[in-house]
């Protein structure tokens, strides 16, 4: 039953998840999600770029998240527009440059659904290289920016009065993510990209204290999305990208779930379930 | 107590500093410094620039006139004035402490408890209340053991009694520490008696003096308490000139220029200390920002 395609492809989302679990932690407390949808829409173009100058498919998405990130900051300090409105710009403009480019393209057979919702099936052993490879330097970096990325999150002006660069550690983590952006479009295609880094962290808040504990918890909880995706994709024989998706939402659809008492207050989905008796109204 | 204009041996000093944003002034020609174990306070109204000051002071903005200098490997701890952590991001008092820098235990648990919050320490940040926050970030901020502490408006949401506390403690900081202390504080009226420098914002310096001491005084008891009695003075002062409200200044000699430079018109200069005489009536900042004379 576990073929050797099935294998590579769980090898393949297993190492993605395990980089966008503490990446996607970042993305969530710096409300960055948006931003990371641009970086997404964004890849088609480089999906287009590496078609026609014939260069490696994740290098070319890479360069044109890395630009767009760059794009991003420089249009901010202009402060003309909001970042939201900046990145609506950036996230359509080049997802159409994409699809523009694309067109002229007619020697090759441009399979657009494989990018919007990726292939995992068909990884190969350079993609796993790559993705573990890519993955475990994002993670060394990121063990490196660890403490300035996170008091930049809490207060960048805070950050710098004692003496960080939260400015250049934000541009780092840009990079970064455009980097764990690059390596999951084969796995889970540019729409998804931006499911695998929230939801399992998002799932993850309700069961950490600190943030490293987060961190770790989003990529076990992405892990198990991964198995647990790909398993159901065997069985039902439905797509693998939004199967692991799915998987994701119903481990962040647990985690909604009232056991436990860890911050039972802030949770609205308190009253859904029996256990609430014992409470009675509140 | 001395005002060490010149800069020797001061941990920060500003020269003549001011930001200019989108072509105006948000503050200009700050002229001051601190000294190891001194405390200067800046007050002023709502945009007087004492953020701004205090920012040019830590290095977080650049002026775009004057100099700033810092003494080189300045150790700063900073109180920002706002400070809203995501519901997202899980965060304990603990694991605040070490946010810029790691720290040993000991430390973490002495500035815990120097700040009254010692039981606080596995709390989560999100189910402190206002006050109890405020603490946690003075404690995370002293605790790094400091050469500067700049304290943006630290009592804010913190009730009376819990205000005297803290600039009592904020004076045994600067005596423990030895640390020089930047405090800002938007109460005109209400400072610290403590404080060697006070500062008057509004756009520029307005005036400086020290703290005028009214601890003895038995209305001030009955309206502070015993126990704040000896950390909060009354800073008596008052300005000779207003700020109109097309941006132009008016003199008390009647004279209107662009800007209230301390040649222009007849300006005090409260400078020095010790000015016993400095009892004037206090005065109100109108909705406009403009001072009005009692």
């Amino acid at each position: 039953m576990l073929d050797d395609f099935f294998i590579r492809a769980l090898l393949a989302g297993l190492g993605l998840a395990l980089v966008a679990g503490p990446l996607g932690c970042f993305v969530i407390w710096r409300r960055m999600a948006y931003f990371g949808d641009t970086m997404a829409h964004s890849a088609l173009l480089g999906v287009a770029l590496s078609l026609l100058l014939h260069v490696n498919l994740t290098v070319a998405v890479f360069g044109v998240a890395a630009v767009v990130s760059l794009a991003l900051l420089a249009l901010q300090r202009r402060g003309a527009l909001s970042t939201d409105a900046l990145l609506g710009i950036l996230s359509h403009s080049t997802l159409a440059i994409g699809l523009v480019l694309a067109a002229f393209l007619t020697w090759v057979r441009f399979d657009l659904m494989t990018y919007l919702f990726g292939d995992i099936l068909a990884v190969g052993l350079t993609d796993i290289y790559m993705i573990w490879l890519g993955g475990i330097l994002v993670l060394l970096a990121l063990a490196k920016l660890w403490r300035p990325l996170i008091a930049a999150t809490v207060n960048p002006e805070l950050a710098e009065a004692e003496g960080m660069q939260p400015e250049r550690t934000r541009l780092y983590f840009m990079l970064l993510l455009a980097l764990v952006i690059a390596i999951a479009i084969k796995v889970v295609g540019i729409l998804l990209v931006t499911a695998m880094l929230i939801i399992p962290a998002a799932a993850a808040r309700r069961f950490s204290g600190s943030p490293e504990v987060m961190a770790v918890m989003a990529s076990g909880l992405g892990m198990i999305a991964v198995a647990g995706g790909l398993f159901g994709s065997l069985r039902f024989d439905t797509p693998s990208g939004p199967s692991i998706v799915v998987a994701a939402l119903v481990i962040f659809l647990v985690s909604l779930l009232p056991f436990g008492r860890r911050q039972a207050i802030e949770q609205p989905a308190s009253e859904r379930r029996g256990d609430s008796r014992r409470g009675g109204i509140s | 107590m001395l005002d060490r204009r010149d800069g020797a041996g001061a941990l920060v000093t500003l020269r003549g500093a001011g930001v200019l944003r989108g072509g105006r002034w948000l503050v200009r020609g700050v002229d001051f410094s601190v000294s190891p174990g001194e405390i200067v306070t800046l007050i002023g109204p709502n945009g007087s620039g004492k953020s701004t000051t205090a920012k040019m002071a830590t290095g977080v903005l650049k002026p775009s006139e004057g100099d700033v200098v810092r003494r080189a490997g300045l150790k700063v701890g900073y109180v920002p004035q706002k400070l809203a952590i995501d519901w997202t991001m899980p965060l304990t008092v603990e694991r605040l402490m070490t946010l810029t820098g790691p720290l040993p235990a000991g430390e973490i648990d002495a500035a815990l408890a120097a700040t009254g919050i010692a039981h606080m320490k596995k709390a989560e940040v999100h189910h402190l209340s206002g006050g109890e926050f405020q603490r946690a970030l003075l404690a995370r901020a002293i605790a790094r053991k400091p050469d500067l502490l700049v304290l943006d408006e630290p009592v804010q949401g913190v009730d009376y009694a819990g205000e005297a506390l803290l600039y009592e403690l904020i004076g045994r900081i600067r005596r423990e520490i030895g640390c020089g202390i930047l405090l800002i504080s938007h109460d005109l009226h209400i400072v610290m008696a403590e404080a060697d420098t006070v500062i008057c914002l509004n756009g520029h310096v307005c005036c400086r003096g020290t703290p005028k001491a009214v601890s003895e005084s038995s209305e001030y008891r009955n309206l502070f308490g015993m126990r704040g009695s000896a950390a909060i003075a009354f800073y008596d002062h008052h300005h000779d000139h207003e700020h109109l409200p097309d941006g132009r200044v008016l003199h008390a000699d009647g004279s209107v220029t662009d800007h209230c430079h301390p040649d222009d018109g007849h300006h005090h200069d409260h400078d020095g200390h010790g000015h016993a005489g400095h009892d004037h009536a206090h005065h109100d900042h109108g909705p406009e920002g403009g001072h009005r004379h009692a």
